[in-house]
């Protein structure tokens, strides 16, 4: 069968950088089928994608898409193809009607159908009680699914979906699938480019990029049944499953591991047998079963390994003993924005050494929370209290005992790494030797040393991410408040990251992180659910994982539990209205 | 076969929607009507070169009739205000120094000795030299007052006049010599720069940051189609602005006009065709608003305000300068905005300052074109 | 606290001066604007071409048109031959003003009656115009006196005219002091104005936010910078002034410089005003327009504040530069004492000290 897209012996430079963005490319995308283009920030995902649109053109080489070359016929390629780049494409001054309108007609889809197509997609995307909303006004689930409706106008025969998932909640994302998964059996061919592996393992076919090269073309399957024996579920009843990780990560055969709720999960390397629990340094009463590998775990493999379980980060901090059990506070904490309220009388408290997840859908209200507990927002009523104190009316003294990582990288990205470093030490009262030794010593520990010149937003992602992370923890906060601090970063970063977190949770950190990603939240000790501004459920994951299990689904996942407190919070809702 | 009336579906496509986003967003609002309601007003009311109440200091060393008549005759001009009289000079330098006033007149101790001797007779005017325009105004007005005071003493006793040759003004077009006149008309050049020059690169700029420029460039539209959808709203917006600053002119500020509103409107709108033309330019090389903005205020706003004749004479400035101005449109447009105005439809002159309009555009046209292509890279 | 905010100068200053798109933004525009500005605005008449229209023909009216050639402001005469002519010079804009010579000029002139011509001017140019009338009666007077002086009749009173402060009434020395104040204003304001816009927009105010960093030492922290590139940007200019324009600096340099930082400051507190409004940095740059273009219109730099409407004039007390002009151009060119700039400075201290205030308490209130 004739394929999709061809690409053929592609190469892709851009002026003014030495490595090609994309080199020796070469691939098949089979006609009506969901191809992932599966890769960690950076990776090249992008450039292909609009290589494939036509937007740019190739260094080398050359791509067919349905048999039209997209240099010499971009106009044939255009009619065919429905493209959603990263931020939709929309105009948001316009309403989700007019939106669509435009596109129709750009698309020249016929009159007559218009009416009809409109029904079909709205309904579609579930966006039909929207119709007259702007686009600027709605949630980033909405917006995504309208840019897909806009994309999807006189179906297209190749659909490019670039990053569809990125900073949208669970259960849009789980929606999203669906409507994708419907376009394919109707005959048409996706291209959905992730940076989340979790999603590679829904795709019939997998692209692997990793630094502009491919890794691995075929069915993911075929990828994880190489892994097929290797990765081992390890609960210990007696053991802080942290320490358990980091020790376990130091054993020789171990390539990866992560915090599974209770339980840790190792990935071992290639013939090595299931070690005995002694050896990883778990207790007798360990339980060790098999567990069934995941495309990540192949990932890793291809890559190498993981890093090890050792932060020397947390080496270089004290322990912390002072101060009280309870480190957070939240009482009946309310913020209205007019007659909107984002967050609705939310209460709980994080003690010392836990790590505290805040999860919810887009637009539920976490980022709100997360902004009156730093003292960011004030809050309507209520009040948070960190470390005994109000952030928003604390002095500089408070405010020096907490760390903050914001959601974008949000560093001063044309100032070099050293600057941003002197910065940050100076702002958090640092000075002298203490400062000197301080910095050089978070250089040794991030491994910066090669790019302390470089300007910090030319950094890879990789790179940004430990800069952040090293001056959000420079002056050794009590508290470090974490705002999606993974989202689009690799694999090997993300674990490194959390190697980081764990050692600086066991000095006695307490850590308060907001995240879409849920093996992110399986790191967590506790978790809260917020929904429609309002805290719907709270426990360990591995309770709410509970809550959530059912006849036909026995073992579920946290996504799994997540979706299903929310639909059951919306029941709820609809019997009270009733 | 269906390629022409898809066409005209995508353009109409395109208005609408850029016609909406003019409406709905706030920032388009107030360049195309806050700031042109901002600038008719300040240029209505704070530009003006009507030096008709200069306030001076007058000081009498001396006092006799001659002295006393000649210094009334100051006092009742209307062109100058005396704001402080003295009977010594150095009472009243401090005030010139820190520009309480503007000039000195000063009737020496001698004046009326030597006048009446029949020796020439001096008054000595010492205007701040440090605004120049208002010291030769100074010096003019002073001049006419002590003519005028001779004049009438001559005539009182039935003399003749001490000045054998003389000039009677006429003013054309603008009788008054009311600055306003002149620069009213002329600001609606700048107006319509900042509609048609600065809003037009930064809505571009704008669809660039946004991304929505990549998901446009996906679809069959071509990068024409996509530059004219552009230019259609932008034109109407710009004729509206002017439409909306020739109202405020006409009936708050008073400015005449004898001209044809078709002589107004055509040259309106051929004066839109280079400023969009250059605004496409600017975001065609700028992709972000903040470097698209500078170069609007640089190559459009600033030129149309100093460069086109609205204010400062272009036959004064220095050659090189004076040749840049052609280069200008709002130059040509100035000329024919003023002519339309004040003097009525001057076909003998508008002609060519439409000629010029379209050339520039053109070019600017030529290079949008040139530099717009329907790819990322 | 003082290391806090030490931090965090240093941190501005590398941001603003790291960064090429924004180094080259504080000297190009400015140099280019200054070059334009000095050059060509200018309220002066040269090169100007007059029509003459001699129905006489007699010596007088040629010795009167020979006057008017000879007079430096005027580039070029054309001699018309009829009313038609002169009309259609005058609405082509070919002279700003035409003479009308009668057939009785040179027998009014040797039977010596008084004599008039008529002067016809292009009120599109009404301020070129007047001044053209002015050089053209000046001729007049000139000839008068020596038609006078040739029949022995001595000149009863004249005027004489003298310009202090700028002798032969040199335009570039009225606008260059003025444009080192405008070009100041401009560049500090837009320096501070995008500053706060633009870590919004990167998220990066939220970090400053919860450091300890407290709004004082940020407001400061924003300050410190602003002023000293203002000051730096207006050294460049003065330097620009007295080599290049060669404007003489009568004055005492501290006293302009101590002003200049009073300006500065209140300028640097309107940038940071707006700054904290603004959520966005196109915010920001509109905002900056929505200031910038009426502090120049209502600042005395392109026409006398004294021309405006008093309720006018009395909101003009609000805008620094008008207060800074007075000030450059006093110190500049007239010498000006500390007692003359008072009535000037307070007004800028005042300014400065509303805004900073208003800043700081703006930099959190904008964030609900």
């Amino acid at each position: 069968m004739q394929p999709a897209v061809l690409v053929e012996d592609l190469e892709k430079r851009f002026p003014g950088s030495a490595a090609p963005a994309l080199a020796d490319l070469a691939a098949r995308i089979p006609a009506g089928r969901i191809t992932g283009l599966v890769g960690p920030d950076g990776a090249g995902k992008t450039t292909l994608m609009r290589l494939i649109a036509g937007l740019l053109h190739p260094s080398r080489g050359r791509i067919r898409v349905l048999g039209h070359d997209t240099v010499a016929e971009p106009d044939a390629v255009h009619a065919l193809i429905g493209y959603m780049p990263q931020r939709f494409g929309l105009y948001e001054e316009l309403s989700v009607l007019e939106n669509l309108r435009l596109y129709a007609e750009l698309r020249g889809l016929a009159r007559g159908a218009r009416k009809a197509t409109f029904e079909r997609l709205l309904a579609f995307t579930g966006l039909a009680s929207f119709t007259s909303r702007r686009a600027g006004a709605l949630s980033g689930g909405m917006k995504q699914k309208l840019g897909l409706a806009c994309a999807l106008l006189e179906t297209p025969n190749v659909l490019l979906l670039d990053e569809p998932s990125v900073g949208v909640d669970p259960l849009s994302r789980r929606e999203l699938w669906s409507m994708v998964e419907e376009l394919r059996s109707a005959g048409t061919t996706i291209l959905w480019s992730t940076a989340y592996l979790d999603e590679a393992e829904r795709c019939d076919e997998v692209l692997l990029l990793n630094e502009g090269r491919l890794l691995f073309a075929g069915p993911p399957g075929a990828l994880k049944d190489m892994m097929r024996g290797r990765t081992i579920m390890v609960r210990d009843p007696r053991a802080n499953r942290r320490a358990l990780l980091r020790r376990a990560l130091e054993v020789p055969g171990v390539i990866d591991g992560v915090v599974q709720g209770r339980a840790i999960r190792l990935v071992l390397g290639k013939g090595v047998p299931p070690p005995e629990p002694h050896l990883l340094g778990a207790s007798a009463a360990a339980e060790i079963r098999p567990d069934t590998p995941r495309f990540e775990d192949a990932f890793i493999d291809r890559l190498g390994g993981g890093p090890g379980g050792h932060s020397p980060l947390a080496a270089a901090m004290p322990a912390i003993t002072h101060g009280s059990e309870t480190v957070v506070t939240v009482e009946g904490l309310t913020k209205r924005f007019g007659t909107f309220t984002a967050a609705d009388g939310v209460s709980f408290s994080i003690r010392r050494g836990e790590i505290f997840g805040l999860l919810g859908p887009n637009g539920a209200g976490k980022s709100t929370l997360f902004r009156m507990m730093c003292g960011l927002l004030t809050p309507t009523a209520g009040r948070a209290r960190v470390a005994g104190l109000d952030l928003a009316t604390a002095g500089g003294r408070a405010r020096a005992r907490i760390g903050y990582m914001a959601q974008k990288f949000s560093l001063y990205g044309s100032l070099s790494v050293r600057q941003n470093l002197e910065f940050f030490s100076g702002a958090y009262n640092l000075r002298g030797r203490h400062r000197r030794r301080t910095i050089r010593a978070m250089i040794d520990i991030f491994h910066l040393a090669p790019h302390l010149d470089m300007e910090a937003g030319l950094l890879p992602l990789g790179f940004k991410q430990r800069l952040a992370l090293a001056c959000a923890v420079m002056h050794q906060p009590d508290v470090l408040f974490l705002d999606e601090p993974t989202s689009g970063v690799d694999p090997l970063t993300r674990r490194e990251f959390w190697t980081h977190i764990n050692g600086l949770v066991e000095k006695g950190v307490t850590v308060v992180v907001t995240t879409h990603f849920m093996d992110e939240a399986e790191y967590c000790d506790r978790l809260a659910l917020i929904y429609r501004g309002r805290l719907i459920a709270e426990g360990t994951p591995d309770a709410l994982k509970l809550a959530a299990r059912s006849e036909d689904r026995p073992d579920p996942t946290l996504e799994d539990a997540f979706i299903a407190l929310i639909r059951a919070e919306d029941a709820n809702g609809e019997r009270a209205v009733a | 076969m269906t390629a022409r009336p898809n066409r005209a579906r995508r353009l109409t496509a395109l208005i609408v929607k850029e016609s909406l986003q003019v409406i709905r967003d706030p920032s388009s609002i107030l360049v195309a009507f806050l700031l042109p309601l901002m600038l008719i007003f300040l240029f209505g009311y704070g530009l003006s070169l009507d030096n008709d109440r200069i306030e001076i200091g007058l000081v009498v060393e001396d006092m006799t009739p001659e002295t006393l008549g000649l210094a009334q005759s100051f006092f009742a001009t209307r062109f100058l205000d005396v704001r402080a009289f003295a009977r010594d000079r150095r009472t009243l330098e401090d005030d010139l120094v820190a520009g309480r006033i503007r000039g000195l007149v000063v009737i020496p101790a001698t004046f009326a000795e030597r006048f009446m001797s029949g020796r020439e007779a001096r008054v000595e005017v010492v205007a701040d030299g440090s605004d120049p325009n208002t010291a030769s105004f100074i010096q003019n007005y002073a001049r006419g007052v002590v003519r005028a005071w001779l004049a009438d003493r001559d005539a009182a006793r039935g003399g003749h006049a001490a000045l054998p040759v003389s000039a009677e003004p006429r003013v054309w077009f603008n009788a008054a010599l009311k600055s306003r006149n002149m620069l009213l008309p002329g600001s609606i050049a700048v107006i319509m720069t900042l509609v048609g020059t600065l809003l037009t690169a930064l809505v571009v700029a704008r669809e660039w940051e946004r991304g929505t420029m990549e998901a446009l460039m996906a679809t069959p539209v071509s990068m024409g189609e996509l530059l004219l959808g552009k230019l259609v709203p932008y034109f109407f917006l710009g004729l509206g602005a002017m439409g909306m600053c020739v109202i405020l002119a006409l009936t708050v500020f008073d400015v005449t006009f004898r001209g044809s509103l078709a002589a107004l409107l055509l040259v309106s709108a051929v004066f839109l065709f280079p400023a969009l033309g250059q605004g496409l330019l600017i975001s065609a090389v700028a992709k972000n608003q903040f470097i698209a903005s500078h170069l609007a205020l640089l190559s459009g706003f600033l030129p149309s305000f100093v460069l086109s004749g609205l204010v400062f004479e272009i036959d004064s400035m220095p050659t090189p300068i004076r040749l840049l101005t052609y280069i200008v449109q709002a130059r040509y447009f100035v000329s024919s905005l003023k002519t339309t105005f004040l003097a009525g439809d001057i076909w003998a002159l508008i002609l060519p300052d439409l000629g010029a309009m379209m050339l520039i555009g053109a070019v600017f046209f030529f290079l949008a074109l040139r530099s717009t292509r329907k790819r990322l890279d | 606290m003082w290391h806090r905010i030490r931090a965090l100068v240093i941190k501005e200053f590398l941001a603003v001066l790291r960064d090429k798109r924004s180094r080259l933004v504080l000297v190009g525009p400015p140099l280019f604007q200054l070059l334009i500005f000095a050059l060509a605005a200018t309220l002066d008449v040269k090169n100007v071409a007059i029509a003459i229209l001699d129905k006489d023909g007699g010596p007088a009216a040629i010795e009167l048109a020979l006057r008017v050639a000879g007079a430096p402001a005027f580039s070029h005469i054309e001699m018309v031959h009829s009313e038609a002519e002169l009309g259609e010079a005058i609405d082509r804009q070919d002279a700003i003003a035409a003479i009308h010579i009668d057939r009785q000029f040179s027998r009014d002139v040797l039977a010596g009656r008084p004599a008039t011509v008529q002067v016809i001017l292009d009120g599109r140019r009404s301020n070129a115009a007047q001044i053209v009338l002015g050089y053209i009666q000046t001729i007049l007077s000139d000839y008068s006196d020596d038609l006078a002086a040739r029949r022995g009749i001595p000149r009863p009173a004249v005027t004489i005219a003298r310009n202090w402060f700028n002798p032969n009434l040199i335009y570039s020395w009225f606008t260059v002091p003025g444009l080192v104040a405008i070009l100041t204003m401009l560049i500090g304001f837009m320096v501070t104005a995008l500053s706060v816009a633009r870590e919004r927009e990167l998220g990066t105010f939220d970090q400053l936010l919860v450091s300890p960093l407290s709004p004082f030492e940020i407001l400061v922290g924003k300050m410190v910078p602003a002023t000293v590139i203002g000051i730096a940007e207006g050294s460049f200019m003065l330097v620009m002034a007295i080599t290049v324009f060669a404007i003489p600096l009568t004055g005492d340099v501290l006293l302009l410089y101590f002003a200049l930082f009073v300006f500065v400051l209140s300028v640097v507190g309107l940038g940071l005003f707006v700054s904290s409004l603004a959520m966005t940095q196109q915010q920001a740059i509109l905002g900056g327009f929505v200031v910038l273009s009426p502090a120049v219109l209502l600042s005395g730099f392109a026409t006398p504040v004294e021309n405006m409407p008093s309720w006018l004039q009395t909101l003009t007390m609000a805008n620094p530069l008008r207060h800074m002009i007075v000030i450059s151009r006093g110190v500049f060119l007239k010498d000006m004492p500390f007692e003359a700039m008072l009535p000037s400075l307070w007004p800028m201290a005042v300014i400065g000290a509303v805004t900073l205030l208003a800043a700081g308490l703006l930099f959190r209130a904008r964030l609900e």
